[in-house]
């Protein structure tokens, strides 16, 4: 089964969050290379996301797109990425996302994929 | 049709329902469909019974018809894997139990079986009320109706939590397992703590004037004797299993003829249920053999205590606050500091108790729990009426059901007048 690991935290918070250059930033690295090294089997797709400001909301209604600058809603947490992965059920699942660096500073929700039967 | 005959049937598959729902859960791995077999195996036996009589081992002779329907569905559905490893499950154990009615129910099979539906039911990734439902429905049997009434809530309602949480069970493949030795402990408490949630719905209703609703807590009870024989190594199983009963000794003595509160000092002992308190007794000495104390085996400990009062001899409340500084250690919630504030008072240490329940940080938590300011009031009733005033005052604006407002009312009329 495959389940979507959508990792959440405070993107503000410089010791949690820590930017690219800051002392911070290569152990956090290495913390998921190590997450992507024990999993890796499991590990069906992801990306890491950049900021929250970076974002643009789209709708399109009544034909009309619509374009907002930010993301979605404004949480205290943001979805700072997300991995796809494989396992056999949501124990399994939540084991794994468990692993997640951001796991132990922020929150992973995770959440089946639908399977469609052909 | 003989109506008693036809009544007898009906008791007999209620009662056989959980463990033919657990077994196919445990085949299939799925709740819904465990019970959707389980409901067309009903189904025959509503129709076959009649006429051949009660077959010797009911319980197998529904597992096994249900489990043929499943094969049967399983077979002309669209083949998936998971499909497949079903089918080749059900295959295997039918096999294994050719002949419905020479069937020895392998006993540790469906005591695992249990145990894994109990889990499932009782998951982390559902909500509380959602446990709750689910254990009364699967494993307890209940049916939607009897929940719903349990619950004060409308039937409908309860029956979108049951699907919504099969929902849930099924989309996110939560899974039919016994946790691992690392998670147990921590699962096995959740189970304990969604058994007591079910046992104090029915022991203090919220709203309504009717204070005890007696069947949650039987049931609850009886949930709670089916986790001891799972689980008999676990002491803290006995002790909620032991704490229920000894808490249930008092339900007829809770409200007197008008349908007010009474509180513990001023029951009608003579109401309170000798037999369920030996067997509360029995059951926590069981835990206590087991030499692994606990929460729920303290809690267990204390009220037997209260049922130990009587008339000329009050409760030991030396002993209860011993209790509850020794639970405080575990489980120092503001509720079990209250009530060891409550200890200490009766145990003629009023000073400290008023201290302690000074405490901004305590006052602040049970800013909004009624028992908070009843006691507060209690304890300055006589050393400063004033204050008691206000506590009860705070407490009837808090209270949500009509025995404990008149009783507050009561309280507030025996104080002398306001000083100015």
């Amino acid at each position: 089964m495959k389940y979507a690991c959508l990792i959440y935290n405070d993107e503000t918070n410089a010791e949690t969050n820590p930017q690219f250059g800051t002392p911070g930033f290569e152990p956090m690295m290495a913390g998921y290379m190590a997450f992507g090294e024990k999993h890796g089997a499991r590990i069906t797709g992801g990306e890491a996301l950049h900021d929250t400001h970076t974002a643009t909301s789209v709708r399109l209604r009544d034909g009309e797109i619509h374009r907002t600058d930010g993301p979605f809603a404004e949480t205290k947490e943001h979805l700072g990425g997300f991995y796809i992965i494989e396992a056999e059920n949501l124990d399994e699942a939540i084991s794994v996302a468990a692993d997640i660096p951001h796991a132990a500073s922020g929150t992973v929700e995770v959440r089946p994929c639908m399977v469609f039967e052909d | 049709m003989d109506e008693r005959n036809r009544k007898r049937i009906e008791e007999v598959i209620q009662q056989e329902w959980p463990r033919v729902v657990a077994t196919l859960a445990g085949d299939l791995g799925h709740l819904g469909d465990a019970e959707d077999a389980a409901q067309d195996a009903v189904e025959r036996a509503l129709r076959d019974w009649p006429t051949t009589g009660l077959p010797d081992r009911p319980g197998a002779w529904l597992t096994t018809v249900a489990r043929r329907r499943s094969i049967d569905r399983l077979r002309r559905a669209k083949k998936g894997r998971e499909k497949l490893v079903q089918l080749g499950r059900l295959e295997e154990r039918l096999h294994k139990t050719a002949d419905p009615d020479m069937v020895d129910p392998d006993a540790t099979l469906l005591r695992d079986d249990q145990l894994r539906l109990i889990f499932a039911c009782c998951h982390p990734a559902l909500s509380d009320d959602a446990q709750m439902a689910l254990t009364l429905r699967s494993v307890g049997g209940l049916t939607t109706r009897e929940i719903s009434a349990g619950f004060l809530i409308p039937e409908a309602t309860l029956a979108q939590r049951l699907v919504r949480a099969k929902k849930k069970i099924a989309a996110a493949a939560i899974p039919f397992v016994i946790p691992p030795d690392a998670e147990l402990l921590q699962r096995t408490n959740l189970v304990r703590t969604v058994l007591y949630l079910i046992f104090n719905e029915g022991y203090s209703a919220s709203t309504g004037g009717d204070l005890v609703r007696v069947d949650l807590c039987a049931e609850a009870i009886r949930l709670a004797g089916l986790l001891v024989e799972l689980t008999p190594d676990d002491p803290e199983s006995w002790g909620l299993l032991a704490l229920m009963e000894l808490t249930h000794v008092r339900r007829n003595a809770r409200q007197d003829g008008s349908g007010e509160l009474v509180l513990l000092a001023d029951q009608d002992r003579s109401l309170w249920d000798r037999d369920l308190h030996q067997s509360g007794v029995t059951h926590l000495d069981q835990a206590m053999r087991l030499d692994r104390p606990g929460p729920f085996q303290l809690q267990a400990a204390i009220s037997a205590l209260h049922n130990e009062a009587t008339d000329d001899a009050p409760a030991d409340w030396e002993q209860i606050e011993l209790l509850y500084r020794r639970l405080l250690e575990t489980l120092p919630t503001p509720v079990v500091r209250l009530n060891h504030a409550v200890a200490l008072h009766e145990a003629g240490r009023s000073d400290e108790a008023l201290a302690n329940l000074a405490d901004q940080e305590l006052a602040t938590a049970l800013a909004t729990y009624r028992p908070y300011h009843i006691a507060c009031g209690q304890i300055l009733f006589d050393r400063n009426p004033d204050a008691a005033r206000e506590a009860f005052q705070v407490a009837q604006s808090l209270a949500t059901n009509e025995p404990e407002r008149a009783y507050l009312e009561r309280r507030l009329a025996q104080l002398p007048a306001p000083s100015k």
